[in-house]
């Protein structure tokens, strides 16, 4: 069981770099980057921008340019035009990555190293200093719940184990910012509840957190923002109350007459939940003050209610909107969204 | 650079590298003994064999043995080499280690530096415990044991260091695969233009020269094999016949290492380490 108990709020406040406005620069901030791999272009002029300490959500089905864009803001690739700053820095600046931890979508480490020593690997390439070093492993066993498995070589653990060792590696030392690429692919339920718990506490102690995820469920339950790309850009972003602050109402009616029920599109866009049965359908989006005068209108129309369910639409809907693969094929646009 | 020169030397323990190359070694040594022994001895024996044949006959084996010595210190100095980037880049291993203030130029050079030690430690250890079985069971020592084994372990780290270029861009198995060829090719072209000016074909014998230094191992095994004859050997030739035709013999050779080859061999290594931090900076990972 990981244990977010360990994390102590940052002391790094005072040190963080400032621009030469005064105002602590964002996170990160990325200016029409565009990255081409031949005639194929992965990025098509992305713009975005992260605060500090905010979890930031990045999502986008598979091919749309996540993965590359972690990579060049870590410098382990290069854009082929644009700009990307990193903690105020040019991305890939070695002072800037001094201050970044990582958890990469295809984590392994040294297998003949012990977890203990795998930590003390990166403490050492961070350029921790020595005293720190042997508390500062401790702590991240302890968070990843490994502590009792230290001593024995990454080689010998599961896929989900070795996860856990390549987040505890990533949060070591309380770094500014932390990339997680998918970061619970591995896990089992707990284990996912245990990265969810972790990650609110490491923000809580003013890390940013840069989660890069395909679990729409897991990125609605921790982002503060949400950014979805497709193609190599940016087609929404905001908070999750921006991109799903719509309201809808999902109805389950019988007897209800066709003609009356077109006329409920006066609340707002009808939406058939199944095409073979007419009586289950939402509206969306709704003004949820209008919702009482939508069920007397249904039953003033002869219709019968069995159920009527206000809620707001789940990410995965408004991601297949925005991405105009909508299951009931009513796109709602892909305008951009927030910015 | 300190932490990968030291996380590569962990990791040639760690991964029993070194237990199999000193077992190896050992093998080696005892096998060769016993036979050295049993050459010598039976020599001995025939009274129409006098000391300064069997001294000839000893160091030619001794040659041979270096010789294929050669080829197994390349082969493992090709194996040190090719997953040394190639493989961590295909487990994912060195994209967490990069994504930390580790320049990848301290990447390579600590890699090399450590696979170096590894190479030359070997080379030194296995050659100097054959060279010293060798005095023991036969009382003949080569006129520079110490130059012969630095020789031997200079062209593993050549060996090495290509291997290490190719692991910037190739996979594991064609960078150790290509490094021995290309350690093969050397010796070969090196055999073919000393064939060539022993038969009075100059353009083919700079061809060889040519070769050696383009890839300098075939220069540096020729001086292992000057350190390992005995002088004698060598005067009594020269007093004799002529060396040229001599030179064709792939295990004897007439002079030995120039300064300036090794210099240029020096010289050769910094340059393709050069390569190396060039190759893996300018890489997307």
């Amino acid at each position: 069981m990981m244990s977010p108990m360990n994390v102590a709020p940052t002391a790094s406040a005072a040190d963080e770099t400032v621009s030469a406005s005064g105002r602590t620069p964002p996170a990160i901030e990325t200016t029409d980057l565009v990255k081409r791999y031949g005639r194929i272009t992965a990025l098509d002029g992305l713009s975005m921008r992260v605060e500090r300490g905010e979890v930031f959500g990045f999502l986008g089905p598979n091919g749309a340019g996540k993965t590359t864009v972690v990579k060049i803001l870590l410098g382990l690739a290069r854009a082929t035009a644009g700009s990307a700053r990193v903690l105020g820095r040019p991305a890939g600046e070695r002072e800037a990555r001094r201050r970044i931890g990582y958890l990469p979508e295809l984590f392994r480490y040294q297998p003949w190293l012990r977890a203990r020593e795998v930590l003390a690997l990166h403490a050492e390439l961070a350029g921790m200093p020595v005293s720190e070093r042997s508390s500062a492993i401790a702590d991240a066993l302890e968070l990843v719940g490994l502590t009792e498995r230290a001593n024995d070589q990454s080689g010998t653990f599961s896929k989900g184990m070795q996860q856990r060792l390549g987040l505890g590696a990533a949060l070591l030392g309380r770094p500014d910012l932390v990339f997680l690429d998918e970061p619970t692919s591995a896990l089992d339920p707990v284990g996912r509840a245990d990265v969810r718990r972790i990650v609110r506490a490491v923000r809580e102690r003013g890390t940013t957190v840069f989660l890069n995820s395909h679990l729409l469920g897991e990125v609605e339950q921790v982002c503060d923002r949400v950014a979805v790309i497709d193609r190599g850009r940016v087609v929404a972003a905001g908070t999750l109350d921006e991109l799903l602050g719509e309201r809808t109402v999902r109805v389950r009616a019988t007897a209800l007459p066709a003609e009356a029920r077109a006329g409920l599109a006066r609340f707002g866009p009808l939406h058939l939940e199944d095409p073979a049965d007419p009586s289950a359908f939402a509206v969306r989006p709704i003004d949820p003050e209008r919702i009482p005068e939508l069920a007397a209108a249904i039953v003033a129309a002869g219709g019968r209610i069995h159920a009527l369910e206000p809620g707001r639409a789940s990410l995965e809907a408004r991601f297949l909107d925005l991405l105009g693969r909508g299951e009931d094929g009513e796109a709602l646009g892909m305008d951009g969204g927030p910015r | 650079m300190i932490v990968v020169v030291r996380l590569t030397l962990f990791e040639a323990v760690r991964r029993r590298t070194l237990w199999a190359l000193a077992l190896l070694t050992g093998a080696i040594v005892v096998v060769t003994g016993l036979g050295f022994q049993w050459l010598v001895s039976s020599a001995r024996a025939a009274a129409s064999t006098t000391e300064l044949q069997i001294q000839i006959g000893v160091s030619q084996v001794l040659i041979f043995c270096a010789f294929m010595f050669s080829f197994i210190l390349a082969t493992t100095a090709a194996f040190l080499g090719a997953p040394a980037v190639a493989s961590d880049v295909e487990s994912g291993v060195l994209q967490a280690m990069l994504a930390r203030p580790l320049a990848r130029s301290s990447l390579i050079v600590g890699r090399w530096v450590g696979l170096a030690i590894v190479v030359v430690g070997y080379a030194v250890a296995a050659g100097l415990l054959e060279i010293g079985a060798l005095r023991l069971v036969s009382g003949y020592g080569p006129p520079d044991p110490l130059g012969a084994v630095a020789a031997l372990a200079g062209e593993g780290v050549i060996v090495m260091t290509v291997a290490l270029l190719l692991s910037t861009r190739l996979p594991t198995i064609a960078a150790g695969a290509t490094a021995i060829v290309l350690f093969g090719l050397s010796w070969g072209v090196g055999v073919l233009g000393g064939v060539a000016s022993a038969l009075g074909v100059p353009s083919l014998g700079v061809a060889g020269s040519v070769g050696r230094l383009v890839f300098p191992s075939d220069g540096l095994w020729r001086a292992t094999i000057f350190s390992l004859e005995p002088p004698i050997l060598i005067a009594t030739i020269a007093a004799g016949r002529p060396f040229r035709v001599l030179e064709a013999n792939p295990f004897f050779a007439s002079t030995g290492p120039d300064p300036l080859y090794l210099a240029w061999s020096a010289a050769w290594l910094a340059g393709v380490v050069g390569l190396a931090i060039a190759s893996f900076g300018r890489r997307e990972l």
